[in-house]
């Protein structure tokens, strides 16, 4: 089994100076699933992304990326825009982080900056204007077209990202994230602020990239109806350590997760036992 | 729950009456404080050598007004007309017409550039100053790249001006090089100082990057005026030669090209072929940067301006990045200055001061930081009005100065401010200037 992990995070440690933000965490992500990253306020879950796409570098422990052809890569040893560009492994953040002066077709645009970098020939061949970066080009177009398609912006493709209402804002993030090719996409709480039709459009999305696609997936996030949904393995965190692991429905029932829940927030705990029942 | 970015990012500002009238006393205050030493108590040597002082309460009292009288207007005409009210979207008839104008007007201004040389042809001081402006369109342009496109902020572009005049001046007067054989090699030096400067800036933002490249401005200025043995120090480098028309000179000699042209020898004739020289190499840089913005990595300047962080997550290498818009920039720099050098015939460190770095940033910022017909507007109102003020005398900086301040308070973004996308799928419309980014350094 273990051979069909595509990520698997070993013993990790984040330290800002005295304050310990992930304490000696393990779990791993199974290739083609929908992994889930919960917990309270503060646990740590955006630091564990940002050790893994590289925005932090840990204190310690591993973080392995096994791609299809078996090929192994350290991400804590890549930096920077690396784990991007060679790991693939793309990101969408808590706070989204579009180009909000781009036009919706101009951000996927700049996702495929590597692919068209090279299709230009490091701008030269560009410059002229010879046949193949054309072809290059519309082929790009093409796939933000198709993207800006399935995440139901098509009509808003020439308008500015910062012009979008804040749902298809997120929307339009994931799929910025997805013209990267990714092998592994982290989703950091992409239902954060959506209504009940929003967030059940994003689970369908999700679910249809992870068939269609057959990206993996790792996702943080609040809104528990999303995690029960449609993830297939959930990790608990609570100050940094994993405090529990397993399916959707386990997790749920699991006495130290309400007990975190509860502990932290009052809110949480009761929407954590509401989606329970 | 939800937290629009964009309406937290336009926080609302007050008005009112008492807001203005509020704001108008505090500059009133202020301009008393100031003033009441400066003009309410004159001071001069009496007969005996004693000081002998008078006071002026009139004109202080004059003074104050004025001060509380003008912010009063400014704020007034902030309000009403300034970018108070959050017009997210340019409206669609103004988009319209703006696009219809701008096509028309750059069309325009190109045909009446191509024929300033046959309908002034008399007028050498006006082929002068046309000259004069298509260089700072040029230096405009390549500094757009850096700041309008890539959003990092240099303040040090003169001296890659500097770099690129004395790449030609030396190369020539040295090694005997033409001028089409120095103009490329003066570029390419330029833009590897442009790389030079950009890696250690490489980590710096804002305020900090500024610096920095003044700094740097003034290093190559120093070591100009130093570096006594190659550059002649402040004495600069004489006798550098002019262009050539590939190869066939154009002066009074027996090869020149007046004589083999069997025409009559004018000195027009050279000031003619830099005017045309000059276009075409502003005209080159204006099409690159153009043909640069709808290539990755055209986007990819922008989309630093916009996020570097995102940048990041998307793979994108953003040190290759920053390091080739400033060698892009600075290429065009040295491109210009190489034809500074070859036009003047003279350099000399002082022509490569601060003072140099400002003005073309200034024409930058105030054509809009991104817009290439901005910059050309600017830097004929720039340089041209400079000189249509020189009747003025020292008042024409002032009007310049007040010129700027009502510009920045009506349209802050500059002449042209809105954005337009560099690849569309249904129509391409204009990106109002609020959501677009300036850039952290
Ligand atoms: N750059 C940093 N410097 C110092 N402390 C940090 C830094 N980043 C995170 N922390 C701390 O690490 C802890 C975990 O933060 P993190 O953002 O990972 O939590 P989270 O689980 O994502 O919470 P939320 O659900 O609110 O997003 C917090 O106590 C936070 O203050
Ligand atoms: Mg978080």
């Amino acid at each position: 089994m273990s051979d069909n992990h595509i990520l698997t995070v070993d013993h990790l440690m984040m330290r800002f100076g005295g304050i310990v933000a992930v304490n000696d965490l393990s779990f791993a992500a199974e290739r083609g699933k929908i992994t889930a990253l919960i917990g309270p306020n503060g646990a740590g879950k955006t630091t564990v992304f940002n050790c893994i796409t590289g925005f932090y570098r840990p204190s310690g422990g591993a973080i392995r990326l096994t791609h299809d052809d078996g090929r192994t890569i350290q991400l804590e040893r890549l930096n920077d825009f690396r784990i991007a560009k060679r790991a693939k492994v793309a990101r969408t953040f808590q706070n989204i982080r579009l180009f909000p002066g781009m036009t919706a077709l101009e951000n996927l645009m700049v996702a495929q900056h590597n692919a068209l970098m090279r299709a230009s020939g490091l701008t030269f061949l560009g410059l002229i204007g010879v046949p193949s970066w054309r072809s290059a080009e519309r082929a790009a177009i093409d796939l933000a077209r198709a993207w800006l398609t399935r995440v139901g912006l098509l009509d808003r493709a020439d308008d500015a990202a910062g012009n979008l209402p804040y749902g298809d804002q997120r929307r339009l993030e994931i799929a910025r994230a997805m013209c990267t090719e990714p092998a592994l996409l982290c989703l950091d709480e992409p239902a954060a602020g959506l209504n009940a039709r929003e967030s059940g459009a994003l689970n369908e999305l999700l679910l249809s990239i992870r068939a269609d696609q057959g990206t993996s997936i790792l996702l943080i996030e609040h809104d528990m109806s999303v995690v029960m949904e449609i993830s297939d393995h959930v990790v608990v965190m609570d100050y940094g350590v994993k405090i529990a692991e397993g399916t959707p429905q386990a997790v749920r029932d699991d006495p130290k997760v309400i007990a975190a829940y509860l502990g932290a927030d009052e809110e949480e705990a009761i929407a954590v036992m509401e989606s329970a029942t | 729950m939800s937290v629009t970015p964009a309406a937290t990012s336009h926080a609302s500002q007050p008005s009112g009456a008492a807001f203005i009238f509020k704001k108008a006393l505090i500059s009133a205050v202020v301009a008393l404080v100031l003033f009441s030493l400066m003009i309410g108590v004159r001071t001069e040597a009496g007969n005996q050598g004693g000081l002998i002082y008078w006071t002026r309460f009139g004109d202080l009292a004059a003074m104050v007004g004025v001060v509380f009288g003008g912010s009063i207007i400014v704020e007034l005409l902030r309000q009403w007309w300034g970018p108070v009210g959050t017009i997210r979207v340019v409206p669609p008839q103004v988009q319209a017409t703006m696009a219809f104008a701008g096509r028309w007007l750059a069309t325009a201004l190109l045909v009446f550039t191509f024929l300033v040389p046959v309908i002034f042809y008399d007028q050498r001081y006006i082929l002068d100053l046309g000259i004069l402006v298509l260089t700072y369109v040029m230096l405009g342009w390549g500094l757009n790249v850096v700041v309008g496109l890539a959003g990092l902020l240099d303040l040090g572009y003169v001296a890659f001006y500097a770099v690129g005049a004395y790449s030609y001046a030396l190369l020539a007067t040295y090694f005997d090089l033409s001028f089409w054989v120095c103009l490329p090699l003066a570029g390419i030096l330029a833009a590897f100082w442009g790389v030079l400067l950009g890696f250690p800036v490489l980590r710096l933002r804002g305020d900090y990057l500024a610096i920095v490249t003044l700094a740097f401005g003034e290093i190559i200025r120093l070591v100009i005026i130093n570096w006594q043995s190659l550059t002649g120090g402040p004495n600069g480098v004489s006798g550098i030669p002019r262009p050539t028309l590939f190869g066939i000179p154009l002066d009074n000699s027996d090869n020149g090209l007046a004589a083999k042209l069997g025409i009559e020898f004018s000195p027009t004739h050279r000031i003619v072929f830099l005017f045309y020289l000059i276009l075409a190499m502003a005209l080159l840089t204006n099409w690159v940067t153009i043909r640069l913005r709808r290539l990755p990595i055209g986007r990819a300047w922008e989309a630093l301006r916009e996020d570097e962080v995102a940048c990041r997550a998307l793979g994108i290498n953003t040190t290759t990045t920053k390091l080739t818009a400033f060698a892009t920039g600075a290429m065009f720099g040295g491109l210009a200055g190489a034809f500074f050098a070859t036009r003047q015939g003279f350099i000399s460190p002082e022509s490569f001061t601060f003072q140099e770095s400002a003005l073309v940033l200034a024409i930058v910022v105030l054509g809009g930081m991104g817009s290439q017909l901005g910059v050309a507007l600017a830097a004929l109102a720039m340089i041209g009005g400079f000189e249509l003020f020189r009747g003025f005398d020292q008042y024409r900086m002032l009007v310049f100065g007040m010129a700027m301040v009502f510009l920045m308070i009506w349209r802050p973004r500059g002449l042209i401010g809105h954005r337009a996308p560099t690849v569309f799928l249904e129509r391409s419309q204009a990106i109002s200037s609020d959501l677009v980014k300036e850039g952290h350094g």
